[in-house]
């Protein structure tokens, strides 16, 4: 019963935004600088969320998230610049984006994930420098570092429905992946590595698998980036960007979808509400993050999220 | 037939209106001429550039180098299109040079009801917002963003000369006029400033009948180029060739002078600032690069401009900050060309113009959005700048 009433509320969380940016969108409410957020909203909590199940719920630092998007995005980009029907051009970017993404997530998990916490985030930095390398030299197909340009403009907010869609769908696989049975397990390898093993999970197979759902749901995400800008170079994938998503996690609280989806959204839209402070622009920016980083580690927020859950709870009991 | 429609109510409530509002703006133009000093209007330009990040000197210095211009021209006593006086003023957005930054840079300039587009600095971000600038028909000029691709519509206009074009440009030079034919190149195969002068250049010099022996690449950082030098070492080359920024020139002269070899260099526009940089100026004594502005030489509207930079910023300006200063003057010879401020008319009138730049003694435009001015050659003499004497 209780589950069924948080499913039920957040989806009409879920329409009630829907609507909300719908309605906003087509009275043209929102300043233009707000509308060309839209997207990049939809993007980042996409990426944010699927890095969160390697990073929350894995226990495993990834520093590569990046390169996920970045060939997601690439392989995407090629498809919709082949300029079908958008109807069937954008499913198939998505689905070679994501798919590509998938591969590049075995390819790299296989190795990879035999090594624990520092290790594996060296290695994750590497492998997301290789990749930009690798489109930097990959010059007849992608560009090279002028950059893949002209791709068709199919997920702009004009679009936001299907990039909705596919965003919603992204919270919903990794809520629902946490909360199933390979999700605990998932889980059970972060708490305690050894007693995982000790009771028969497959360790290696639990974390390939979150790696590669958080890698295809990236890659689907890069696709929605490249119909969005229209240009792609292989600079912008660099760890700065692999490092704004982490942030983005940590902020959120380690496996807290609900607030990395917030941390996304603030992290987006804060750069943009202080460029009326032009020069101090950035400083108030950094300011900001470690400042709700210290509430995010502070006694003060632990009393309060205590408070909210015992109000809960005696709620829970009156009811019973 | 008389027409009787004349006479209909609503017809004289327009007469009414009309003359009331032909009597309300002679008032409002008696007060203007009365003070004219306050009343112009503004023209505001939008400016999107990177200021923060690892290309901010680039974008800042666009930014100083248009405001010298506007309050040129605001001193001036601003620029007149018909009966109404208009009074430049810019808004900068960063764009940290940023593909996903510079459309939210560019809207955010749009809601403030910006006339004009100076922008973006950066080539891969000006790709990344030409379309809407088109949709939106609004005159865009790059002051610096030199990808083809950042013109590819008709309402965008460029500054600075296209990679491609300086590459050809220096290939013509160094085989035609110079007479070298074995080259060889190093270049940084992860910047496309760099790539795209190096493909054109190879391309003209094997046209010219040059040859490359050597085309050797390096990457973004690095600070180590004996590998290229020793490869270059190994061929009968004549010249090297170096398309990218000073910072790479400094280590390859330097490392070249270590290594005893005394091949002439020759550069790109990125160049500027190498005398400043260079361990010894004697390892760049001599060398040639295409540029299209130089701080350091003795011509009165150049000497003026730096003047009057440095005693605003306490810094030389660079190309960057000559081409923004260049790129204000054109908004305002469109302006006048066309009569009016309308982007529509001004883009059309953009082909006519002619600007006496700092970078170009008479830049016009060709249809495509590119500007045509002679392209310059600077040298290092006595470890100053000089224009190459031709």
């Amino acid at each position: 019963m209780k589950k069924n009433r948080k499913l039920i509320i957040n989806g009409v969380l879920a329409v009630a935004v829907y609507v909300l940016v719908m309605v906003l969108v087509n009275t043209g409410m929102l300043t233009r600088q707000l509308m060309s957020l839209i997207i990049p909203c939809c993007t980042y909590t996409m990426l944010a969320v699927s890095l969160s199940l390697v990073v929350g719920f894995l226990g495993e630092l990834s520093l590569g998230h990046a390169a996920f998007l970045s060939i997601g995005a690439y392989a995407g980009a090629l498809v919709l610049k082949l300029e079908l029907p958008i109807w069937i051009g954008l499913p198939a970017a998505l689905l070679v984006g994501g798919a590509a993404a998938g591969i590049l997530g075995v390819i790299i998990g296989m190795p990879v994930l035999r090594l624990r916490g520092d290790y594996l985030a060296i290695v994750t930095l590497g492998f997301g420098e290789i990749i930009k390398s690798v489109f930097n030299a990959m010059t007849p197909i992608t560009g090279g570092a002028k950059g893949l340009s002209q791709i068709p403009l199919v997920t702009t907010y004009r679009n936001f429905t299907p990039v909705y869609i596919l965003t919603v769908l992204t919270i919903l696989v990794v809520a629902h992946l946490v909360n199933s049975r390979h999700g605990r397990a998932v889980c059970a390898i972060r708490d305690n590595y050894i007693a995982a093993e000790a009771v028969g999970i497959p360790v290696s197979r639990y974390k390939i698998l979150a790696f590669v759902v958080a890698a295809v749901l990236a890659g689907m995400a890069g696709v929605v980036y490249a119909g969005n800008i229209g240009i792609l170079k292989p600079t912008n994938f660099d760890y700065n960007t692999s490092i704004e998503i982490l942030v983005m996690v940590v902020l959120g609280g380690m496996g807290n979808i609900g607030g990395t989806v917030a941390a996304a959204l603030i992290l987006r839209i804060l750069p943009e509400l202080l460029r009326n402070v032009s020069n101090y622009r950035m400083l108030i920016y950094a300011i900001a993050l470690i400042a709700m980083m210290l509430f995010n580690n502070s006694s003060f927020k632990r009393t309060l999220v205590e408070k909210r859950n015992l109000r809960q709870a005696e709620k829970i009991q009156k009811e019973g | 037939m008389i027409n009787l429609n004349y006479l209909k109510e609503e017809n004289i409530m327009k007469k009414v209106k009309k003359v009331v509002g032909t009597a309300a703006s002679v008032l409002a133009a008696a007060a203007m001429v009365s003070s004219s000093a306050f009343a112009a209007e503004t023209f505001l330009i939008g400016g999107i550039g990177p200021l923060t990040g690892s290309a901010a000197s680039y974008g800042t210095s666009v930014m100083q180098g248009a405001q010298i211009a506007i309050d040129e021209i605001n001193a001036a006593g601003g620029v007149t299109v018909g009966d109404t006086t208009y009074e430049f003023a810019m808004e900068f957005a960063d764009d940290e040079a940023s593909e996903e930054m510079a459309p939210q840079a560019y809207n955010s300039l749009m809601d403030q009801g910006i006339n004009v587009v100076m922008g973006c600095v950066t080539s891969g971000a000006c790709i990344a917002i030409v379309d809407q600038t088109y949709a939106d028909g609004i005159l865009q000029i790059t002051p610096s963003g030199s990808a083809e691709g950042c013109i590819a519509n008709d309402n965008a206009f460029r500054i600075c000369f296209s990679d491609p074009e300086q590459g050809t440009a220096m290939a013509d030079y160094m085989v035609n006029t110079m007479g070298i034919t074995k080259i060889a190149v190093i270049y940084n195969a992860a910047d496309e400033y760099s790539t795209g002068i190096q493909a054109a250049f190879e391309e003209q010099v094997a046209a010219n009948g040059g040859e490359i022996v050597a085309s050797e690449a390096f990457q973004t950082g690095d600070v180590d180029f004996n590998t290229q030098l020793t490869t270059i070492r190994g061929t009968d080359a004549e010249a090297i060739y170096v398309p990218a920024y000073y910072q790479d020139a400094t280590y390859i002269t330097s490392q070249a002078a270590d290594m005893g070899m005394e091949l002439p260099f020759f550069g790109s526009d990125g160049w500027d600032g190498v005398i400043a940089t260079a361990t010894d100026v004697a390892n760049v004594e001599g060398c040639i690069f295409t540029s299209p502005f130089c701080a350091s030489v003795d011509d009165p509207k150049v000497v003026a401009f730096v003047d009057a930079y440095e005693e605003a910023y306490g810094s030389t300006p660079d190309q960057f900050a000559a081409d923004a200063y260049d790129t204000v003057y054109t908004f305002k010879a469109a302006m006048e060309q066309a009569g009016s401020i309308e982007s529509a008319d001004m883009i059309a009138a953009m082909t006519e113009i002619t600007v006496e730049g700092l970078t170009g003694d008479s830049i016009t435009f060709d249809e495509s959005g590119a500007p045509v001015k002679d392209i310059r050659f600077v040298t290092v003499k006595d470890g100053a700048y000089a224009y190459v004497e031709e």
